[in-house]
């Protein structure tokens, strides 16, 4: 494939997304800068930083809504994402969720997961989709794992924030992807809420590589999970927690604001 | 016949849910029978009679009534909000118009047995090669979908893959509507300038002004709405059109869930031109004319209007509001002509203002259909019991 560096003979194999010397300015402000990092398959990884990190740029970036000027960003160790588009790229296995929770309110949560089933994505298979038993099944057995069975015909528009986050989780789940970029999943969630979020989390991270963005600290020590900590859109610290957190360069941006 | 019978349970099974429907589908049966029954077969002295006029205004009105629902199909599903429909509209009723215009043959002020009385009038010699065709009515009806169809594909390619949205594509309708006024003012376009096509004498051979002409016109008016009510119910209960709400309420959320948006924007695009063409194609025999008016930016605003009055994202709301808004100018432009245009944008106020889901989200009798139906008040479709 084209636009892949030499360095990709170096990948190994059971990395998932290799992204590579990416940077990406507005107007003249570099929100991205020389950007490296690799997400193993199968691993739950935290990303942190301050605002203006770059954190949002970054799933931009890898979800093909915003094109890097320069860097390489290789899914499954061959596919170059910096040259397609969001769609393509949500078909190959990749899902997002947002910072603020995008469920379509005006359809029912049962809906909104089956909108997210897998495959199925051209307009006239639309038009004369009709849903299978095994379909159901799946759809069902997410509304488990994300403890919505009792709001299954529930409008999502009248679902708790919490209950809306949990459904985009699902709505991931359902597209059945490789990589889940997961924005901020804890934001206005009460205690108890972000305890489960962070369960949900580590059960889905079992069968599938997860990326999250989070700024809580509680919620990020709940993952158990690698660390990685970004400022002025360039990776400062990596390793578990407790290291990233003892880490003087890490304790200097975070203080120094 | 129990086969058959079953078969039609199962392809008519999404009106199974839709209250409105159903009722919206058996006034407009009801009335293809005893519109006809009520001026052709009782006296002209009886209260009960429908004068022949009557029965071509309502025509015109269900052609109305078509065009709304395909407005009401890209706005209040998907969100597009196009103030050009009125283009497509008068599209399908050109080519209407240039059959009709090869059905008056030689009779003509000039008698030219080829070419239309305003050609002559230009000192042109022969059709020209657009016009060729249109003397066969299968091919004008064909015409009738094709041109706006075409044209609604390659702006809608344009405007959707360039992810043109919201208020700036709705400028760009208007500029498309206003474009093709001009261009149709114009006598070198060979579609009769300013004056448009009229003088229309027959439609397959038979007069136009006459009765049983008008009333199989009023039938077939009545048939082509129900076919665009039960097309595009069709299309709003499917898995796209829930796919098309997605996209009118989060269009971005739609892309990441990896769906093409501008397919899905440009099918239903199309869709909604090629009623519009249909209702063109209808009003025009029933008026007796077409002329660059239609084109007119105000033209497809007005209908924006009937929409919202009767509700948008509610599919007999919109046919509700073509007929409310309708009739109020038939009235209104009789008794008080001065005062239409001020009721009119008042009314658009009012109903922004304090109605903004239209008659059909307001009046408690149509909020308790929706109920029914079991779908909130704001274009939803009833959930599907899959697997149950």
């Amino acid at each position: 494939m084209q636009g892949i560096s030499n360095s990709s003979s170096v990948i190994v194999q059971d990395t998932i997304l290799y992204v590579d010397g990416v940077s990406k300015s507005f107007d003249g402000f570099k929100a991205i800068n020389d950007l490296s990092f690799t997400i193993k398959a199968g691993e739950l990884r935290a990303i942190i930083g301050p605002n203006g990190a770059g954190k949002t740029t970054m799933m931009d970036i890898i979800t093909g809504k915003t094109r890097p000027d320069t860097g390489d960003v290789i899914f499954r160790g061959n596919i170059d994402l910096t040259t397609l588009d969001e769609a393509l790229i949500a078909n190959l296995g990749i899902g997002r969720k947002f910072q603020k929770p995008t469920v379509f309110d005006d359809q029912t949560v049962f809906e909104n997961l089956e909108l997210a089933l897998a495959g199925k994505r051209k307009v006239f298979e639309s038009l004369f989709f009709k849903l299978s038993a095994q379909e159901a099944d799946k759809i069902d057995s997410v509304l488990g794992k994300i403890a919505l069975e009792d709001r299954r015909d529930w409008m999502a528009g009248n679902l708790s924030h919490g209950q809306k986050q949990w459904l985009e989780i699902g709505m991931l789940l359902m597209q059945e992807p490789d990589l889940l970029l997961v924005d901020e999943p804890a934001a206005g969630m009460t205690d108890a809420e972000t305890m489960q979020t962070a369960e949900l989390l580590k059960e889905i991270a079992k069968d599938h590589s997860v990326i999250v963005v989070e700024h809580d600290m509680d919620f990020v020590k709940a993952l158990e999970s690698r660390v990685t900590v970004l400022h002025e859109g360039h990776v400062l610290a990596e390793g578990s927690l407790e290291t990233v957190q003892n880490n003087q360069k890490v304790i200097e941006v975070y203080l120094g604001r | 016949m129990t086969q058959t019978q079953q078969n039609k349970t199962i392809f008519l099974g999404f009106l199974m849910n839709d209250r409105g429907g159903q009722i919206l589908l058996s006034i407009l049966a009801i009335a293809a029978v005893l519109i006809p029954v009520l001026n052709m077969l009782v006296s002209v002295d009886s209260i009960f009679h429908v004068p022949t006029y009557m029965v071509s205004l309502l025509g015109k009105y269900l052609a109305f009534a078509l065009l709304a629902l395909s407005v009401d199909l890209i706005w209040g599903y998907c969100g597009i909000l196009s103030l050009g429909h009125g283009a497509f509209f008068a599209l399908g009723g050109y080519a209407m118009g240039m059959y009709l215009m090869r059905q008056i043959g030689d009779r003509g002020v000039y008698g030219n047995p080829e070419i239309p009385d305003f050609m002559v009038f230009l000192d042109w010699k022969e059709l020209p090669w657009y016009w060729s065709g249109f003397d066969l009515f299968p091919f004008a009806m064909l015409m009738v979908l094709v041109v706006p169809g075409v044209l609604a594909g390659v702006f809608g390619w344009l405007a959707f893959r360039s992810r043109v949205t919201g208020v700036y594509l709705s400028i760009i309708t208007q500029a498309m509507t206003y474009a093709l006024l001009l261009a149709f003012f114009r006598n070198d376009m060979g579609f009769g300038g300013n004056n448009g096509l009229t003088d229309f004498k027959d439609i397959l051979g038979f007069d136009i002004q006459a009765q049983g002409t008008r009333i199989v016109l009023f039938v077939a008016s009545v048939l082509a709405l129900a076919f665009g009510y039960i097309i595009s119910r069709y299309i709003v209960s499917s898995r796209l059109g829930r796919v098309l709400l997605a996209i009118r309420d989060g269009e971005s959320r739609t892309r990441f869930l990896g769906y093409r948006v501008e397919y899905y924007k440009l099918f239903v695009f199309v869709v909604s031109a090629m009623l519009a063409g249909l209702a063109g194609a209808l009003y025009v025999p029933q008026v007796g004319i077409i002329n660059p008016s239609e084109f007119a930016p105000a033209v497809s605003i007005e209908i924006v209007i009937w929409v919202a009055v009767g509700g948008r994202g509610s599919l007999y709301g919109a046919v509700l509001g073509a007929f409310i808004v309708n009739y109020a100018k038939t009235y209104f432009t009789g008794a008080l002509p001065e005062a239409w245009l001020y009721m009119l944008g008042l009314l658009f106020i009012v109903v922004t203002i304090f109605m903004p889901k239209g008659v059909v989200g307001t009046v408690p009798a149509f909020k308790d259909l929706k109920k029914k139906d079991g779908t909130p008040l704001f274009g939803k479709t009833p959930a599907p019991k899959a697997a149950e």
